[in-house]
């Protein structure tokens, strides 16, 4: 063995040598027909358990939905809603009466929903300044908040259109005269509460110009506990779109009947989007949602079937 | 008219080289300089006059780099916006910086500059290579003369026009120099021009009579001259000049001139002066840029990125028409947007400037469907794939210490879909070695070796016989493998074999007159005498080697070369040349003492392709006057005298036999001269060389034919052109790959078609279809015949039955000539195609380039030319892919040539490994890059629908910028680097999987809308499947809906892990940077989301803490991220599933066999598979047994048959 074959030799067994001659050591998988069996299988028993256990968690939920922004005006106002909504000096509240179907157990989650609202319009979603809910007045550029930005050539806290547009409407509840115990605290995320929104920055010159979009905020609650103004400014996905308005934390039997006492300020008339007031309880899935368990079970029993029929086809046709 | 003269005068000059007279070197006069093309004006020994205009020349530094500091960004960045893609996120980028962007000016900057950026670095390193090996060669060092003829070293970019050098021996000249003297008295020096022209013979120069004192350093003190001389140019046979010097006009012609880039050989030194320098030189205005070529995938890339353009252009259309409608109709009603207060991007009382407004955007928004990245990683896995055929081991030569070399990384993947490989032979298919193998002496046949062609012919018969033995009493299929290990001994045999000529040229081997023994032979005499012309009758020169101690020689051809060698190793070893002698030391005298002889040269008759001999007039050491002479055995046949064919029979058949043995022969005569008759005649000879005018040549010519008569013949000598190594079974391999060889070659018929038996492109029973031009002088009357010749012939292929039969097509250069002209070549195209071997002699390097061009065009297909010289340089340029052998020959080849490899062999690995991955690699990342930015692109055009169409995004802009650049493209890297269907070893068993390449079965457009409707497929599932589960429902124990933010980074998530594993799926082979950079992806897209969920939120917007606090503890995002991936891929997976099991292509069934490892446990079934995955081939070894197989096949069937009549009750037997 001369010099240069040992030197070789010794290179062969390196990692580098290996890789720059391609010959690296690899998994090399052939997706034999046990193998393809054995996934599409595995996948299906996967699949249709997490469907189950995922439906009957949805189907744990209890949910009441009611819209209420036909209701909630007036029949002599019905021709004209946007009107009637426009003007101040017609008494917005409105009765509701929920019932319930079944026990609901308590902490049940008070919805607000919102149809054919564009939250995610581009216009609308970059109307905000992150800068300015942390800091306050401090932050000067707060072009993005266009137009929604200085009234009276003094900056706008909290600034631009979200804010602006913010939901009004409120809800009462009453279960046999008794007032339910509602909790609006914890209704945002924690970390938008303590590091998105300022402790020290509050309201000012809030909803003061001529232009009055929604609802107004105390100039004395600092934004960090402005927990309905926190909401609304994590803007849906959807021009559909449900927010967290409220917990009751009483368990609510069936049967019971719920008054709904509710202020019906938020304009939604010009745009014909409906309003609803949604009444859900919770499982560890979250709300309540069909559609994924049955995704599941589609996507495990499909793929249940393909292992059949592959197995039939290499039955069938043996190489 | 100067032109002629100058040629005229060159081949005089080379002729004469050796011949003891001086031809006078001034019998013409200066010639007449004027007017434009010749201003130049050169001050010898004065450089300070050239430092001002108008006599300011250009430096003597060169650059070869693209760019310099000023000029790389614009120039840079110009090749990079070249691309239209490129264009299209410039204008992005550009626009983004306006409230018209959908994204923030940083996410559409990023990903460009980083992209460019990538690209312009890799130009720039590039270029920077250039520069240092510019740098080598203009600091190299060469002796300039400072003053008082006193010498320094000067660096080669300082030297100026009109310095004198010296160079000395294996220097190179650094620039164009007028040769003023040399070491030699008689002012000639030995040249080298390898660089320039590919030829490795030395050339000679020779100094003017003039300047030979200026010998020694001294003599520069005080000399000046001027020249005036033709401008640069880029003939490098040509120069018209005059010195002027001492009042006096002298000519210049080439024959003075030494060319930068040629080296100094066999001298010691030569004085020069500066004419040329630096981008002056003849051989920089040579320097062409070779053509920018690109490969098919990259050409139908383009078509699909403007498919996506407009699909881009459609969809972006449709949301801004939506957009505008939005705006007109129902925005007035959205009071929350303060419609009454709008600028004009969302003015409802101006829709139409909205709406173009919003195309801007809506283009910009959807440019995810453009992969930004695309071009960039394709260049970075270039450059990777190109590294590892550089560095593979086994494409590694080790004669010569040359690795294979991509020298650009643009053609990998074109490796792949070769159909026609346009092959040169001469040191291409062929050493260009001559190995002195046999020869025939007194009409006795020496040399026991048998030439590659009779071993070959050996094996096949001994394969034959062995046939016929496997026919009567095995079954069919062991029979198969019993070839197989045929087959492989052959291989290792000849191997062997070479391991034991250690001599270059000389593979000799008979005892009868090796070593001495030739004295104890009958006809003594007449073998010393031949040995003695071989040591004498050339024009080479000794050169001793001082390690060995042995002489080599610089002859100017290999035959040459060959003979010396030979007659070295007989004991005749040629060892020192002068002007006027040749000395020879004889190893064997009668004294048994080495004997120094010197032999008187008269004159010299050289070899032209002519006059096909060549003779030297001697006198030796007892004054006797021979006449040696060598030649082409019909020549000296004609000019035998009467005594002289004693052994003319013997030879005769000797000669016929070497020349079926593929060897090229030669004959040797000789004539003893009185010394009258000889002065007579050199009288004569004499007048004609000192005679001027045209008639010259043919005087000349005329006298040289009245001393070569009356020969008496000696013997022959055969040489052997050998075959490079492992050529026959390289050629075998292309051929089962289902290549197409075609030979074009400037040697004469015989020889072709000789190494075409040797290699297997010819074989018996091939019907041979020769073309050949009539000598008539109506052009139309020969082209009437060649196309009557080529119908038919194309007409007998048509008619032909057996399915079997091969033809092969020959045709010379001068047929050739006509056969490419417009109105006939489609025709020749016709049958060439048809036939399985074509073979083109006698052609000149213009007409390689266009039968080159020719197959290129006409079929359409992607032609490869190898070739190693400079001769093949237009060939290589013209292919779709040109290989260069960067072997013995100059450089030429290889610096025009997108690969180079050593040796032929070598061709295989590079075609049938490496173009086979590079091919799928490539294809397969190109289309998942399309595939996964379709699935992303998509889901952005899906939520406008949902948001009114205001160009609103759903991911964080972070999220978009990392996809291109970080998350998803180092997975489709790998795929594009590591890939690999199956491994190289199988890559070589089965060569027909090379087919999948050229058939195109990656890249097809069905291939390509196959994978873009799985991109549409997989982006409605990832975008409908979130956009359900996350509409309006609680996501989590805490009752939280999702919000955008929340559902952005769900979907963002599914995509990664259905692009990740999409490509999981496509891989077939996984080592652990797969896996790392594929799973890593996705760990880093968690990662990324958990860092960017820590930082502050006023950059990080809503995604702040989204992971942590939102997704992470929700059981449904989870789950979601499973059940979307595993809906994406499914059908994949069923897909490649069916496929495989039910429509398998060949790799799938091998990677199956290699991975029940069958081919350990089932001998039988591998090599089933082996001979069934052949692709029918009609060239070839593997061809040539598989013929004669049927040939026997067909005996034994009729001898059956007769049998059967004979006796008809026998049971009828199926082979």
């Amino acid at each position: 063995m001369t010099d240069t074959d040992r030197v070789r030799h010794r290179d062969t067994k390196t990692a580098f040598y290996l890789f720059t001659q391609q010959k690296l050591p690899a998994c090399k998988p052939v997706l034999t027909p046990a193998w393809v069996i054995t996934i599409f299988l595995f996948t299906g028993f996967i699949f249709i358990p997490l469907g189950l256990v995922t439906l009957r968690a949805s189907r744990s939920v209890i949910e009441i939905v009611e819209r209420y922004d036909t209701e909630c005006v007036p029949e002599p106002f019905r021709i004209d809603k946007v009107s009637y909504i426009q003007d101040d000096s017609i008494p917005k509240n409105c009765s509701l009466f929920l019932k319930v179907h079944k026990y609901m157990k308590a902490p049940i989650y008070i919805y607000y929903q919102l149809d054919n609202y564009y939250q995610n319009h581009r216009r609308y979603v970059k109307s905000r300044s992150d800068q300015q809910l942390l800091n306050g007045q401090k932050y000067q550029a707060t072009s993005s908040c266009q137009p929604v930005e200085f009234n009276n050539a003094r900056p706008i806290v909290p600034c631009g259109l979200i804010a602006w547009s913010l939901f009004n409407d409120t809800f009462t509840f009453i279960r046999e005269r008794a007032e339910l115990k509602v909790n609006r605290k914890n209704i945002a995320w924690k970390s938008d509460r303590d590091h998105k929104f300022g402790k020290n920055v509050y309201p000012s010159n809030f909803q003061n110009g001529t232009l009055i979009g929604g609802g107004k905020l105390n100039p004395r609650i600092p934004l960090s506990d402005q927990e309905d103004l926190i909401v609304w400014m994590r803007t849906s996905a959807l021009p559909s779109f449900r927010k967290l308005y409220g917990r009751i934390e009483e368990d609510l039997d069936a049967d019971d009947v719920v008054l709904v006492q509710l202020m019906n300020n938020y304009n939604t008339y010009s745009f014909g989007g409906k309003k609803k007031l949604v009444l859900s309880t919770s499982s560890w899935l979250g709300g309540k949602n069909d559609f994924f368990g049955l995704a599941c079970v589609f996507v495990g029993s499909s793929s249940l079937i393909l292992a059949i029929v592959f197995m039939l086809l290499h039955l069938k046709f043996q190489r | 008219m100067a032109r002629g003269r100058i040629r005229a005068r060159l081949r005089r000059g080379h002729l004469y080289t050796f011949s003891c007279l001086r031809p006078s070197a001034t019998e013409e006069g200066p010639h007449s300089i004027e007017g434009p093309g010749y201003s130049r004006i050169v001050h010898c020994n004065q450089p300070l006059m050239h430092k001002r205009r108008p006599l300011k020349y250009r430096s003597n530094y060169i650059s070869t780099t693209k760019y310099n500091f000023a000029t790389f960004l614009p120039k840079a960045l110009y090749e990079q916006f070249h691309r239209v893609a490129n264009l299209y996120f410039l204008g992005a980028a550009i626009v983004s910086v306006s409230p018209l962007s959908p994204f923030s000016a940083v996410s559409m900057i990023a990903p460009l500059a980083f992209v460019v950026g990538l690209s312009m670095a890799k130009e720039a390193l590039e270029d920077w290579r250039r520069f240092m090996q510019d740098m080598k060669v203009n600091t190299r060092k060469v002796k300039v003369h400072k003053e008082e003829g006193l010498f320094g070293n000067k660096q080669w970019q300082q030297v100026q026009v009109g310095d004198v050098v010296k160079v000395e021996k294996d220097q190179f000249f650094p620039a164009d120099l007028l040769l003023l003297s040399s070491s030699y008295e008689d002012g000639i020096c030995y040249v080298e021009t390898m660089n320039l022209d590919g030829e490795t013979n030395l050339k000679v120069k020779r100094a003017l009579e003039v300047t030979l004192p200026f010998d020694e350093d001294e003599a520069f003190k005080n000399f000046t001259g001027i020249i005036k001389c033709e401008d640069p140019n880029p003939n490098l046979y040509t120069f018209i000049g005059n010195f002027e010097y001492d009042h006096q006009v002298y000519a210049l012609d080439p024959s003075q001139i030494l060319l930068r880039d040629s080296k100094l050989r066999n001298t010691a030194f030569i004085y020069g002066i500066v004419i040329f320098t630096g981008h002056d030189s003849k051989v920089m205005q040579n320097a062409t840029k070779s053509p920018s070529k690109r490969s098919r995938i990259e050409r139908k890339m383009d078509y699909i990125i403007y498919v996506l353009f407009s699909v881009l252009l459609v969809i972006s259309l449709v949301s801004s028409v939506g957009f505008a409608v939005r705006t007109k109709f129902y925005m007035p009603d959205w009071w929350y947007l303060q419609p009454q207060n709008t600028d004009d991007y969302y003015n409802p009382k101006k829709p139409v400037v909205s709406g173009v407004a919003h195309l801007v955007t809506a283009l910009m928004l959807y440019g995810y469907l453009i992969p930004i990245s695309l071009y960039v990683s394709i260049e970075v896995v270039k450059v990777l794939q190109a590294s590892f055929i550089n560095q593979d081991i086994q494409m590694y030569d080790e004669e010569t210490g040359n690795p294979a070399q991509a020298r650009t990384s643009n053609l990998n993947e074109e490796l792949g879909q070769v159909d026609t490989i346009l092959s040169d032979k001469t040191g291409t298919l062929t050493c260009n070695q001559m190995d002195f193998l046999k020869c025939s002496i007194a009409g006795t046949a020496y040399g026991v070796r048998p030439s590659e062609v009779e071993l070959a012919a050996a094996q096949q018969m001994a394969i034959d016989l062995e046939d016929q033995d496997a026919e009567r009493s095995t079954l069919p299929r062991q029979k198969g493998k019993q070839q197989e290990i045929e087959l492989e001994t052959v291989v290792t045999s000849k191997d062997e074999k070479d391991l034991k000529s250690p001599i270059k040229g000389f593979s000799f081997e008979d005892s009868r007159i090796m070593k001495g023994n030739w004295w104890k032979e009958p006809n003594v005499d007449v073998i010393m005498l031949s040995f003695r012309i071989l040591a004498i009758c050339h024009t080479a020169v000794p050169e001793l080697n001082e390690e060995t101690g042995s002489y080599t020689y610089e002859a100017e051809s290999p035959d040459e070369g060959a003979f010396l060698v030979a007659a070295r190793e007989f004991g005749f070893e040629f060892f020192k040349r002068t002007q006027s002698s040749v000395f020879i030391r004889e190893r064997y005298s009668a004294s048994g003492q080495p004997i120094d002889r010197e032999f008187k040269l008269l004159n010299m008759l050289e070899f032209t392709s002519k006059r096909k001999r060549m003779t030297v007039i001697v006198r030796d050491e007892d004054g006797q006057i021979l006449l040696l002479c060598k030649g082409a055995d019909s020549i000296i046949f004609d000019r035998l005298s009467k005594n002289g064919r004693l052994y003319l029979e013997d030879t005769t058949r000797h000669l016929n036999e070497y020349g079926e043995a593929g060897l090229r022969t030669l004959a040797l005569a000789y004539r003893k001269l009185e010394e009258s008759e000889y002065s007579a005649w050199n009288n004569e000879f004499q007048k004609a060389k000192t005679s001027i005018g045209a008639d010259r040549e043919t005087m000349l010519e005329k006298v040289a034919e009245m001393m070569e008569r009356d020969l008496i013949l000696v013997g022959a000598t055969a040489v052997e052109d050998k075959l490079q190594k492992g050529v026959p079974q390289c050629i075998d391999k292309l051929a089962q790959a289902g290549l197409k060889i075609w030979v074009l070659t400037g040697d004469k018929m015989e020889t072709a078609i000789n190494i075409g038996y040797s290699c297997s492109l010819l074989r018996q029973g091939m019907k041979q279809i020769c073309i050949t031009a009539i000598s008539s002088d109506a052009k139309e009357v020969v082209k009437e015949n060649i196309l009557m010749q080529i119908t038919n012939a194309s007409q007998m292929i048509k008619l032909e039955k057996d399915p079997h039969a091969a033809f092969a097509l020959i045709i010379e250069g001068k047929t050739l000539a006509y056969v490419l002209e417009d109105d006939m070549k489609q025709q020749f195209l016709g049958l060439a195609v048809d036939c399985a071997s074509v073979i083109c002699c006698r052609v000149s390097p213009k007409q390689k380039a266009l039968v080159t061009r020719l197959v290129k065009e006409g079929t359409g297909k992607t032609t490869l030319a190898i070739g190693d010289g400079a001769n093949d340089v237009g060939m290589i340029q013209e292919a779709d892919i040109g290989v260069g052998i960067s072997g013995v020959e100059g450089m030429q080849a290889v610096m025009a040539s997108d690969f180079s490899v050593a040796q032929f062999r070598f061709l295989e690995r590079l075609l049938v490994v490496h173009g086979h991955w590079c091919y799928k690699r490539i294809a397969q990342m190109v289309c998942y890059f399309f595939y996964k930015n379709i699935a992303f692109g998509l889901t952005l055009f899906y939520f406008e629908a949902f948001t009114g169409f205001s160009g609103q995004s759903v991911y964080d802009d972070w999220y978009m910028l990392l996809f291109n650049v970080v998350l998803t493209s180092l997975p489709v890297i790998s795929l594009g680097v590591f890939e690999q269907d199956v491994s190289s070893e199988v890559c070589l068993q089965f060569p027909a999987l090379y087919q999948q390449g050229p058939r195109n079965l990656f890249f097809d457009w069905y291939r390509i809308l196959g994978w873009m409707g799985n991109g549409l497929y997989s982006s409605l599932i990832i975008f409908f499947l979130n956009i359900i589960i996350f509409y309006d429902q609680a996501f989590c124990a805490g009752g939280q809906t999702a919000d955008m933010a929340a559902l952005g980074t769900a979907m963002f998530t599914c995509i990664i892990w259905a692009l990740n594993c999409q490509i999981a799926l496509t891989m077939s082979h996984f080592t652990w940077i797969q896996h790392l950079l594929i799973w890593g992806s996705i760990v880093t897209w968690y990662l990324f989301l958990l860092v960017y969920g820590m930082v502050s939120p006023t950059i990080s917007g809503n995604a702040y803490q989204i992971l942590v606090e939102a997704l992470a503890p929700a059981p449904i995002y989870w789950s979601a991220t499973l059940l979307v991936t595993v809906a994406c891929n499914l059908p994949y997976m069923a897909h490649i599933s069916f496929q495989r099991c039910f429509h398998p292509l060949d790799h799938h069934i091998i990677q199956e066999i290699k991975y029940y490892r069958k081919d350990v446990e089932d001998d039988r079934m591998w090599c089933r598979e082996r001979s069934k995955a052949r692709q029918k081939t009609k060239i070839g070894f593997t061809a040539r047994v598989d013929a004669k197989i049927r040939q026997l096949r067909g005996k034994l069937q009729r001898k059956q048959t007769s049998l059967e009549t004979l006796s008809p009750i026998t049971p009828s037997q199926c082979s």
